[in-house]
């Protein structure tokens, strides 16, 4: 179930594909369209010295002229010398706050003398659109749609308001210095999986957003916005774009026979080096657009006639996070850093036919201590290169 | 709990400030929900009424500073069925236990006029370290959530939910962005308990570790961390020197970081 309802039973509509070009002025006309359309939006903000996810009420809410440096553990707000709209990379945030919150109530169950009843949580489903997802966000989003609707069992709450996303991508015009989703495969240029794609192109003067249609609802929020037919060069401009930004990337990963090597190291001594520096913090996994893993607390109130349940999200980086009945199973920083990599880089292939990984960056600059991911990976491949032991047995 | 008359509750103090009993008075809606099931029968910031022990649940607010403190401690635990240690004072000696680090006697002789009557230990100590506890609730004060779900745990019979993860999965939880990160600004997120729902860095502070070291912390690679974003060494061991500066992983975080104490 990779896009829930977002075709109509007749398939593709016949506007998919089409391409034009929405002048700088009128940008503001395309929000109230999306408005009038019935969806609210949510979209980045410059807030507390980042750019992060939040409503959007007006253009002026959006990240005018500003801009990101990224680094391993490092990240400042900048400005930039024009205008730009979506003129940042990912930053701390990602869609999954809004598809999967970090708290959410599930349940709520009453005590009814000796039996009782179960209220179900309103699913909130307002029809929200999403303006500026990146490429790296589109397969990002993807993939936890297969974790959370694409198996046997379906999770109502996110299937409720994955229904309700109007997906507005955004091609990436710069690569952060983090980024290397040219190395995972994901981006910079987002293909598909979109309702509208937009392009910005500052040129002199010229200051436009080339627009292309994904689905049918992409192109009913487009009715009535002011907007030219693109032409040859507006197309190349934004293959341009994209492909100037593919050469930018700040990172790479070797995927190359990746998943063998982690799962054949499994005593590499980069596990123990790297734990030396990890602090078990978790922030790589609350930063990571694709990381799902999550805990349920019950919380009943004190005479226990009403207990709540609530889903939170949690982290293979917890010791609790693998406690059984005698005790953690993963007590140990390295085994946890391991436990993350392996999942993410090898054994999500197992799980669900891709990499975990979408090339992002965000656990390399959101850690506070800048551990790289793609470092980690190029040292245990060097490790392998050369022989080093103790590999042999991969137990763990 | 099968017994048909109501649970007793006694909370006690020791050297402590109220706060975290207030904490208790603070649930002003919850507590009626807790009078109505429980008998507080000891709670002398709500109560002058005192009923004599035996106790269902002791909540003890305080460290150990004194020789009479000592002695009452094994008499509040011998008349408990169950003691639940709240706050940084009783869960790690508390902001008092800087004493450990100095020369009481010295203290004694500076601060008071006829040092001969003040009766003190060299050292603040927590409440484990005299009597078995059953429970620890960390925090300067502690959280009334926290609180609230510890009595409701053991109203039921059950564990309390209290995780023991970092304060930094709170802070990504709500959404805060990273003081460290995006500001350079020193946080003890890393290497603290959460508990407090992360409030300092929705402020635009770095973490004040005022709810202990989280279940692992790594504290060298943590301090060398600080060293980079610009701290001295001095800093670093007074920033593990606050609320909790005896529990053990930052005191020896902070006798690690070499002293450059003027
Ligand atoms: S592992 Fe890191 S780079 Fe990969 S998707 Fe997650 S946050 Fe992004
Ligand atoms: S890799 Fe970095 S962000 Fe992740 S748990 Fe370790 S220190 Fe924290
Ligand atoms: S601000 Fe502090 S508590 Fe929050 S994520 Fe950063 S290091 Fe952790």
């Amino acid at each position: 179930m990779d896009r829930p309802a977002l075709q109509g039973p007749g398939g593709p509509h016949p506007d998919v594909g089409r391409r034009s070009v929405l002048g700088r002025a009128d940008f503001s006309r395309l929000l109230a369209s999306i408005r009038t359309a019935g969806y609210r939006i949510v979209g980045p903000t410059v807030r507390d010295g980042a750019i992060v996810y939040g409503p959007i009420e007006a253009e002026s809410d959006l990240p005018v002229g500003w801009t990101d440096r990224q680094e391993a553990g490092t990240y400042r707000l900048e400005r930039r010398a024009d205008g730009a709209l979506f003129g940042y990379n990912v930053g701390p945030h990602s869609w999954k706050k809004y598809l999967f919150p970090s708290r959410e109530r599930l349940f709520t169950a009453h005590r009814k003398g000796a039996s009782f009843s179960i209220d179900a949580e309103p699913a909130d489903d307002a029809p929200t659109a999403y303006l500026g997802v990146r490429a790296c966000e589109v397969a990002a989003i993807r993939i936890q749609d297969r974790v959370f609707v694409g198996g046997a069992a379906v999770d109502p709450g996110y299937a409720a308001r994955r229904r309700r996303v109007l997906l507005i991508a955004v091609q990436c015009a710069q690569a952060g210095g983090t980024c290397f989703c040219v190395s995972m495969g994901t981006g910079p240029g987002v293909t598909d999986g979109f309702d509208l794609a937009l392009t910005e192109r500052i040129e002199g003067d010229r200051h436009e957003f080339l627009v292309e249609v994904g689905s049918e609802r992409g192109a009913q929020v487009l009715v009535g916005v002011p907007l030219r037919p693109a032409d040859a060069d507006d197309v190349a401009a934004m293959v341009a774009t994209v492909d100037r930004t593919a050469r930018s990337m700040g990172r790479t990963l070797d995927q190359n026979g990746i998943h063998d090597l982690l799962l054949g190291r499994l005593d590499d001594p980069e596990w123990e080096k790297v734990g030396e520096r990890c602090l078990a913090c978790t922030n790589c996994t609350m930063a990571c657009p694709t990381c799902f893993c999550h805990s349920t607390e019950e919380v009943p109130n004190l005479d226990a006639s009403q207990v709540e349940r609530w889903r939170r999200w949690d982290s293979c980086f917890n010791l609790g996070f693998s406690e059984l009945h005698t005790g953690s199973v993963r007590t140990t920083i390295p085994s946890r850093y391991r436990q993350w990599m392996t999942h993410k880089l090898a054994s999500w292939f197992d799980q669900f036919g891709s990499s975990g990984c979408v090339g992002c960056g965000r656990c390399i600059t959101w850690c506070p201590v800048g551990i790289d991911l793609t470092a980690e990976v190029r040292a245990i491949r060097s490790n392998a290169a050369a022989g080093r032991p103790p590999a042999a047995g991969g137990s763990g | 709990m099968a017994s048909t008359t109501r649970p007793r509750l006694g909370v006690w103090k020791f050297a402590s400030c109220d706060g975290c009993q207030l904490s208790l008075l603070d649930c002003e809606d919850e507590l009626l929900a807790v009078a109505g099931r429980i008998e507080i029968a000891n709670f002398a910031e709500a109560t002058s009424a005192f009923a004599p022990g035996p106790y269902d649940l002791s909540l003890v607010e305080g460290s150990i500073s004194t020789p009479h403190d000592a002695e009452r401690i094994r008499e509040v635990r011998a008349q408990s069925r169950r003691l639940v240690t709240i706050g940084a004072c009783a869960t790690s000696g508390g902001i008092q236990a800087l004493r450990n680090f100095g020369n009481v006697d010295e203290f004694r002789r500076i601060v008071y006029a006829r040092p001969e009557y003040i009766e003190t230990l060299a050292r603040s100590t927590a409440i484990a370290d005299h009597v078995p506890v059953d429970f620890e609730l960390r925090g300067c004060p502690i959280n009334k959530r926290q609180l609230l779900e510890v009595i409701a745990a053991f109203l039921q019979g059950r564990r309390p939910t209290v995780p023991t993860d970092s304060v930094c999965i709170e802070c990504k939880r709500r959404g805060t962005v990273c003081v460290v990160v995006a500001r350079g600004t020193p946080c003890l997120g890393p290497v603290t308990q959460a508990g407090c729902g992360a409030i300092c860095p929705a402020y635009d502070r770095g973490c004040y570790g005022c709810f202990g070291p989280q279940d692992t912390p790594n504290t060298a690679a943590w301090s060398r961390r600080l060293r980079e974003l610009g701290m001295r060494p001095d800093e670093i061991a007074r920033i593990y020197r606050t609320f909790n500066a005896a529990a053990k992983p930052f005191r020896l975080a902070a006798e690690a970081a070499p002293s450059g104490d003027p």
